[in-house]
């Protein structure tokens, strides 16, 4: 079946088995390496982009399913003015490791920054929860995303 | 006590040197521009997957792969009769069917005659898109007859129970070494019987056993492991992209097991999604990927799914051990004596040295000073997948310091003793060192007492103690526990360690361009240790080179220099040192160019950070930079010095670097549903020199929440027919950020006096150091219940029969 949909603002169209799962099409069809898939049971959250705004697990949504809706990956996290924040909280709080779970990781930090801009550490701890990262100990994450929370991209000197 | 002088920075703004700097490699992995094995894609690449066993122990009487041969899209099915057919021409097995493991016994790549663990290969399927080729699978028709599984490590010891390895003609299930030993000791067997007899006659002495297991648990990094291969027919040449913490040692074993020419063989390991040591064995996978290639001309991806990870690939630990340990009654350790009886599954395909098959374990005398120590491990098949050393264990240092820390707690309850004031009573003393250990090992360094202090003042263990004499009086169950450890880390000196038959030192290449910027090649291989970072801040401390401007390349063998890899927490005590040991080759070569250059003796001269200037004139100086210019341009050298600026090394230990720490970890226990809540975990390590202590911090904070998995959620069990009970991450339950808490690090430095920085290592240190304080603390907390142990996990069931009294086996799903 054909199937269109739009990540981060470019138009995507391929013909595809209608089981295909979202997060194949991400990597295969659309090239996006960024997304990760980690487990079988939508357990791990490697593989969280956003449909429509929402974070989903992309391999727990068929392609079919966003057909003509908007997804956004880690690609589309970068602006015109340079990294997200949470982007450069990762880096500055060293919230990663060998980086497989950052991409979900960063999907679900920005998603949910924008719903709970100022954060407490429990409610990060919380928002982080559905995703695994067997790295770092997550204690960096919860920093990391803290650290975006108090430098918002407002305040960001923009080059 | 800090790791890090003050150091100069660089333009941009980085240490030139040791000190905290932001990763480099961060900048693409947050961009979603890593380069990990899934991620590679090669023209006409096609995919395969691999048809599994349903049954633990069952004879193949046939395989009928026409239904999936016919399916549109299937290129390939491949079985094991079909690699009998292939010929191998080496002396370490007949034909493609088996492999050679890294531990000399043979593991089968596609079963042939039978299966012996649920989720074996049994055949592979190559087609052109991944879906198609899971859908072949469905249609490949396997005539199997079931055996009798056995599952429990005991069982495969009594007479008459199924033998597991006819094929290697054995009358049981034991496990013989590359030397002919069943029976792997260490140790003064007959010093450590008398002295604890001794203790058992005497009125003033006390001595307690205890059986502890460490049960079966997987490293499950997030990246499963895969491959892409591609031989190209026309040059011969193959190429293999795969999740290796060992590219060069897998290199030469693909040599040995595919009959190719080793310089026609390029392993590149890209980004690695994290090993733990799930990545340093080589799995069948690997190999059908290469044989899938050479069947169909193509290039041929695998990649596991997270079942297969979770139930065929490298598992670790399956530990079960007695323990007993004497000492006077006012706390002195006597003796300690172990039997171990060790799950080896199906296959011995533990990765360690040679002449080492329990691997490190007779390190378990730990930090304490006492004269005699023994140990007796007996490995044994079983129908249970293949592995046994993985998961950031040390070469199951993890076991041993479990197994000491639970006996001297156990000891601390029998002596009704505080078990901080136990640990302190028995610790090594810095004048000790170096220490010969009773099994031999020889620690290079160390101050327990310090770092324990510094341990329990963290805490305020005094101030804990009280909390927790008033909670219990209101009936609430917190406990508090301790852990020492010692590791023995960077194998290894290569005349002792071996890994079939290839020494443990390591390569290294570093060249600096004319304009003063450098690249070094690394043996040793990153799954997330930040080596692009932690590496050039070395070069940068011996030269004085921003490390902006130091590339570091790893991860593939036609880049980079022969080395074994990393895992075992070697990279820093081996290529690390190799690293500074190549930077002083470079310097001092600079300094006869700079010698030249100033028309003086390259005695007159004098090292200053990034500088070679005239003793005593500051101003008569060459930089490294214009030295490197130099050596590339028309100045004359003295005789017997070459032009450039470059210098490799191989760097062979003269020991292991031994790190060490003490943990104290803070739990509350509901007595009412088992539920364990880890409230505090204060870490004070001791790693020696720390090159970047943000990355230290990083791996210690991973480190403690992998021991707060295995000690309360991480279990990979079996029922008694043979499946595997934790083959998902609905039933292998991995800790998230809820279970972990804001850790608490501390530091005291301690340099090992043998390695050119005095870095230690630390990748594994709290893997091995926090199970047991996290165990210990759960066993504080409900020891009013008359509880003094309980295996691993303690999940709340565990938990609750615990204080009912009524424990199960954590590994078996038997009641
Ligand atoms: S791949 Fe694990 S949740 Fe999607
Ligand atoms: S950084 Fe490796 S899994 Fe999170």
């Amino acid at each position: 079946m054909q199937v269109s949909m739009n990540i981060n603002g470019e138009p995507v169209t391929a013909d595809i088995e209608a089981r295909k799962l979202l997060v194949h099409f991400i990597r295969e069809d659309a090239g996006l390496r960024g997304t990760h898939w980690g487990c079988d049971t939508s357990n791990c959250g490697t593989c969280t982009v956003w449909v429509d705004g929402e974070a989903v697990k992309s391999c727990t949504v068929l392609a079919a399913q966003a057909d003509g809706h908007e997804v956004r990956t880690v690609e589309g996290l970068e602006g015109a003015d340079g990294l997200d924040p949470v982007q450069q909280g990762f880096i500055e709080c060293h919230g990663l490791q060998c980086g497989f779970c950052t991409p979900g990781m960063l999907m679900t930090a920005r998603w949910f920054l924008d719903r709970n801009p100022s954060p407490t550490k429990d409610e990060i701890r919380e928002a982080i929860s559905g995703q695994i990262c067997r790295c770092t100990g997550y204690k960096n994450i919860v920093d990391a995303i803290h650290w975006a929370a108090e430098h918002p991209r407002t305040n960001e000197v923009t080059a | 006590m800090t790791a890090v002088e003050e150091v100069p920075l660089s333009p941009a703004g980085n240490p030139i040197g040791f000190g905290n700097m932001k990763r480099v490699e961060d900048q693409r992995f947050v961009r979603g521009q890593g380069n990990y094995v899934d991620d590679v894609s090669l023209p006409g690449m096609v995919h395969g997957a691999i048809l599994r066993s349903p049954f633990a122990h069952a004879r193949i009487n046939g395989i009928d792969t026409s239904r999936a041969e016919q399916l549109p899209g299937v290129l390939a099915v491949i079985t094991g009769k079909v690699l009998e057919g292939i010929p191998r021409p080496d002396l370490l097995g007949d034909n493609f069917a088996w492999m050679p493991t890294l531990s000399y016994d043979t593991q089968a790549v596609l079963a042939t005659d039978k299966v012996r663990f649920q989720g074996q290969e049994v055949a592979f399927v190559i087609a052109t898109d991944r879906y198609i080729a899971k859908d072949a699978l469905e249609l490949i028709d396997v005539d199997y007859e079931p055996l009798e599984p056995v599952m429990d490590a005991k069982r495969a010891m009594e007479p008459g129970a199924p033998i597991i390895r006819d094929d290697k003609g054995q009358q049981d299930n034991s496990i013989t070494d590359v030397h002919g030993h069943k029976d792997w000791e260490s140790g003064n067997a007959i010093g450590t019987a008398e002295a604890i007899a001794a203790a058992q006659a005497d009125p003033d002495c006390v001595v307690v056993t205890q059986e502890v297991m460490y049960p079966r648990v997987h490293p499950a990094p997030m990246e499963t492991c895969g491959s892409v291969a591609f031989l190209d027919k026309v040059t011969g040449q193959l190429t293999l992209y795969t999740t290796s913490q060992a590219p060069h040692a897998h290199r030469t074993v693909y040599a040995m097991v595919a009959g190719l020419p080793e310089h026609k063989i390029r392993v590149i390991s890209p980004d690695i999604g994290g090993g733990f040591g799930n990545k340093v064995g080589i799995y069948p996978g690997y190999v059908l990927s290469i044989v899938g290639s050479i069947v169909t001309g193509k290039p041929v991806k695998w990649m596991e799914d997270r079942n297969e990870n979770l139930t065929s690939t490298s598992f670790a630990r399956d530990y079960h051990m007695t323990g007993t340990i004497a000492a006077t009654k006012e706390g002195k350790i006597l003796a300690v004596d172990v039997d171990v009886l060790a799950d080896h599954g199906a296959f011995n395909g533990v990765a360690q040295p040679t002449n080492y098959p329990a691997g490190f374990f007779h390190i378990f005398s730990g930090s304490y000073d006492y004269p005699n120590a023994h140990c007796k491990v007996t490995p044994v098949y079983t129908n249970k997948a293949p592995g046994g050393v993985a998961y950031a264990c040390s070469f199951r240092i993890t076991e041993a310091v479990y197994l000491i820390e639970r006996l001297v707690d156990c000891l601390a309850a029998e002596l009704g003793m505080d078990p901080a004031e136990l640990r302190l009573k028995n610790l090594l003393r810095p004048e000790q060192f170096p220490y010969t250990s009773p099994t031999g090992w020889v620690y290079d360094s160390g101050q327990y007492e310090n770092t324990m202090r510094l341990a329990l003042e963290m805490a305020d263990y005094d101030q804990l103690r009280r909390e927790q004499a008033e909670k219990r009086a209101r009936g609430e169950y917190m406990g508090i526990g301790l852990s020492f450890f010692t590791e023995g880390v960077g194998a290894g000196p290569r005349k002792d360690m071996d890994i079939l038959g290839l020494g443990m030192a390591d390569g290294i290449e570093l060249r600096v361009h004319p304009t003063g910027k450098a690249v070094l090649r690394l043996s040793v291989q990153s799954q997330g240790q930040a080596h692009e970072t932690t590496y050039a801040q070395i070069v940068a401390h011996e030269l004085g080179i921003p490390p902006e401007d130091i590339e570091v390349v790893h991860g593939d063998t036609d880049q980079t220099p022969f080395g074994l890899g990393t895992y075992g927490s070697r990279s820093t005590p081996v290529s690390g040192a190799a690293a500074a040991v190549v930077s002083r080759k470079v310097k001092d070569k600079a300094r006869q160019i700079a010698a030249a250059a100033l028309e003086c003796s390259p005695d007159d001269l004098e090292w200053q950070l990034g500088q070679w200037h005239v003793k005593g004139d500051p101003e008569r100086a060459k930089t490294i930079q214009e030295i490197a210019l130099l050596s590339h341009g028309s100045l004359e050298l003295p005789d017997g010095v070459e032009g450039h600026l470059e210098a490799t090394t191989v760097y062979n230990p003269p020991n292991l670097t031994y790190p060490y720490g003490c943990y104290v970890c803070v739990v509350d226990v509901d007595p009412g549903t088992g539920q364990v809540k880890v409230r505090r975990f204060i870490a004070v390590d001791d790693c020696g020199t720390r090159i970047n202590p943000m990355v230290v911090e990083g791996q210690v904070h991973g480190g403690i929440a992998d021991g707060i998995g295995m000690a309360l959620m991480e279990l990979i069990a079996f029922d008694e027919d043979g499946n595997c009970l934790g083959g998902s991450f609905m039933d292998y339950l991995l800790p998230t950020s809820m279970e972990c808490p804001d850790y608490e690090l501390g530091e005291t430095v301690t340099p090992s006096p043998h390695h050119p920085i005095g870095a230690k290592g630390v990748g594994e240190s709290a893997t091995v150091g926090s199970p047991p304080a996290v165990v210990n603390a759960v066993i504080d907390a409900i020891s009013p219940f008359g509880v003094r142990h309980a295996d691993m996990p303690l999940t709340p069931a565990n938990v609750w029969r615990a204080i009912q009294g009524r424990p199960v086996r954590v590994d078996m799903a038997v009641e």
